[in-house]
């Protein structure tokens, strides 16, 4: 690929491009829903195509390493804010844009129509995503958080009911608590080494004196509760089942992807932070990361076979998958990670479908109409959305029914969709890495097998229920633009099945990535400012 | 200075977490609140703590060791302004869970007895 000097700046664009749509709709008329759809669908589409095109100039060897760097108002790295791609980055982006395309859709015909500003809103937490994988920051990584929680409040309260209040509440109060200790632990972080660049960190780590090593043992710990309060560890969770159960579904698919933002975030600067140079701090809290994490995942089980209905079920899904990933995480630090990087696409596309899911097979059983009267009378909205009526797509119940089974057995990881692959192969790694097999990787694997078996009789029960035992069915009228992102998804993670050799290819290539720091601090710390053309000096 | 600030900083915390676990929303709010001062004065000190000394100096070539550590003035600014702005979020919201619920129970309804 021929280097323009124009395509360094696609890196910025999946943070700009949706702050600049959301801000533009926010003055436009509450009623003009099409044209607000249309701008948020352009963007997102938008933004689709582009981190497809920032995965393919990472992987595409456009840049030296495949690490992408650009100077934010042209300051050199240290001093300024460096904004980094990578093929990891990149494949959150895509997972991210996928995601939010699927959401949008999905909400196009009645969802974004039960309160004010959905879509600026959604742009909004799409720009704090991007942000939070792109950024190379710790500060920044706070503020990128902070513009995803705000969008997310917004969001979860988005068709303000009860139950969303009571949830809201709670889910809001828990992470301003956790902002704050991120604020802790970055301080404490900064104290400590007096840089805030995760790749300046990577250097100066190894030759800290004993008491900043100290200091910044703690920052790093304060900083992992921060994280993993996101990432719903165990006992860091709690607020999570509830929340998920209680926003609306494209809402809900988007909270999946936020709690993968956590395990993200912490892969990220413990990979970096603690990696192959940080000498004798190397590997540290990865014990603490894999007892935390099968305590999560032994939560996620029990709660998931506690739940009545979908919202939590699906809540406690997500709780399971995050507790896979960091178990696996602190077990064994990158040897299995590209195995956990395919179960967390995987997983997040499945959970993401199911999400949506949900909501169309709670139609076999009516009580959620009355639900949606009462939402919109407490908002005073005026034009009602139309019903659900739509065209009425024949085979409704076959599609529900098919697309369900897909994601119960992505879920848990059954044959013979990717959950299986998934799994398969972090047992094959685990149990592959040199030396004898531990007692704790037998624990682990027990454990993520007793997972498994809790969501596959979970999600039976919940499907006998739904489509066996609900007595006199009616066939629920779909709308095309929800059977589409609902079915996109669930052809993704069998693709993602079929493909299952390329996509590990792309990422074993990933971690082999990430496993040179050496390589990373010297594209992020090396990248020089852009000269001007004439006179002028460079901001250093 | 030392220990008044430490002595702030934890004393401030301390009752924010006390508040932030008692039951009512408005004592919710004012421990959030006590708690993000004590997080935005533990920043500055981060910066070590310096009396009287610019951030900036107008002419390079000079000790900098003279001068205080203008990032987490900048850091802490920041802070602010995000604190206010969730902390304000989150007032909207507890007045909208008081006219819906009809209680400042922070779960929304009072406990049962």
């Amino acid at each position: 690929m021929s280097a323009l000097p124009w395509m360094q700046h696609l890196i910025v664009v999946p943070v700009l491009l949706p702050l600049l749509v959301g801000a533009l709709l926010i003055p436009v008329a509450q009623n003009r829903h099409g044209f607000k759809f249309a701008a948020s669908a352009v963007s997102g589409v938008l933004l689709w195509l582009l981190s497809l095109a920032l995965l393919g100039m990472a992987d595409g060897g456009h840049w030296p390493d495949g690490i992408g760097v650009y100077l934010a108002s042209n300051w050199a790295a240290p001093f300024g804010i460096a904004l980094m791609v990578d093929r990891l980055s990149a494949l959150m982006l895509v997972l991210t844009s996928t995601i939010a395309l699927a959401a949008l859709v999905f909400g196009a015909r009645r969802w974004d129509r039960v309160g004010v500003h959905f879509h600026s809103l959604f742009q909004f937490l799409l720009m704090g995503l991007n942000g939070a994988f792109l950024t190379n920051d710790l500060f920044n990584l706070f503020v990128f958080f902070e513009v995803m929680l705000a969008a997310s409040y917004g969001l979860v309260l988005h068709g303000y009911n009860l139950r969303r209040i009571q949830a809201g509440m709670q889910y809001v109060a828990v992470n301003l608590v956790a902002s704050l200790l991120f604020l802790i632990g970055v301080s404490l972080i900064y104290g400590a080494t007096g840089t805030l660049n995760i790749a300046d960190l990577t250097l100066r780590v190894a030759a800290l004196g004993p008491q900043d090593t100290y200091l910044l043992r703690i920052g790093a710990s304060v900083l992992a509760l921060a994280f993993l309060t996101k990432g719903a560890m165990w006992p860091l969770g709690f607020w999570l089942p509830t929340t998920y159960a209680a926003a609306s579904p494209p809402v809900a698919a988007m909270l999946v992807l936020m709690t993968k933002v956590g395990v993200y975030a912490l892969l990220r600067v413990w990979l970096a932070v603690f990696g192959d140079a940080a000498g004798e701090l190397e590997g540290f809290g990865l014990a603490a990361l894999s007892v935390g994490g099968m305590a999560t995942l032994l939560f996620g089980a029990v709660g998931m076979l506690a739940s009545q209905d979908g919202g939590r079920m699906a809540g406690y899904g997500a709780i399971i998958s995050s507790g896979t990933l960091l178990a696996v995480l602190g077990h064994s630090g990158s040897a299995v990670l590209a195995s956990g990087l395919y179960y967390l696409i995987g997983s997040t596309l499945a959970m993401a479908a199911f999400m949506l899911l949900i909501e169309l097979t709670e139609r076999i059983r009516p009580p959620g109409a009355a639900l949606l009267a009462i939402t919109m009378e407490a908002f005073a909205i005026e034009d009602k959305p139309e019903d659900p009526v739509g065209v009425g797509i024949p085979g409704t119940l076959a599609f529900l029914g098919l697309s369900f089974v897909a994601c119960a057995l992505v879920i848990s990881g059954m044959p013979p969709l990717s959950g299986f692959v998934a799994k398969f192969s972090l047992f094959h790694a685990l149990l592959a890495m040199p030396g004898r097999v531990p007692p704790a990787t037998w624990l682990l694997i027990a454990l993520m097998l007793l997972a498994g078996l809790a969501a596959i009789i979970a999600l039976m029960r919940l499907g006998v229920r739904t489509f066996w035992a609900s007595g006199a069915v009616t066939p629920p009228r779909l709308q095309i633009s929800e059977v589409l992102p609902v079915g996109g998804l669930v052809a993704l993670c069998v693709a993602l099945t079929l493909q299952a050799g390329a996509v590990f290819d792309y990422l074993s290539r990933t971690v082999d990535g990430l496993a040179r720091s050496g390589s990373y601090t010297e594209r992020v710390l090396g990248e020089p400012p852009v000269m001007r053309p004439a006179g002028g000096e460079v901001a250093r | 200075m030392e220990l008044t600030l430490s002595i702030a900083v934890g004393v401030m915390f301390g009752a924010g977490v006390w508040l932030i676990l008692r039951p009512r929303t408005f004592q919710l709010i004012t421990g959030l609140l006590l708690m993000s001062y004590a997080v935005n004065l533990f920043i500055f000190a981060m910066g070590r703590l310096w009396v009287a000394q610019p951030p900036i100096t107008p002419t390079p070539a000079v000790d900098p060791a003279l001068f205080a550590d203008p990032v987490p003035q900048g850091l802490v600014l920041t802070a602010i302004v995000i604190g206010f702005a969730t902390t304000a979020l989150y007032l909207v919201m507890i007045i909208g869970a008081r006219g819906l619920t009809g209680s400042d129970h922070v779960d929304g309804e009072e406990p049962r007895e």
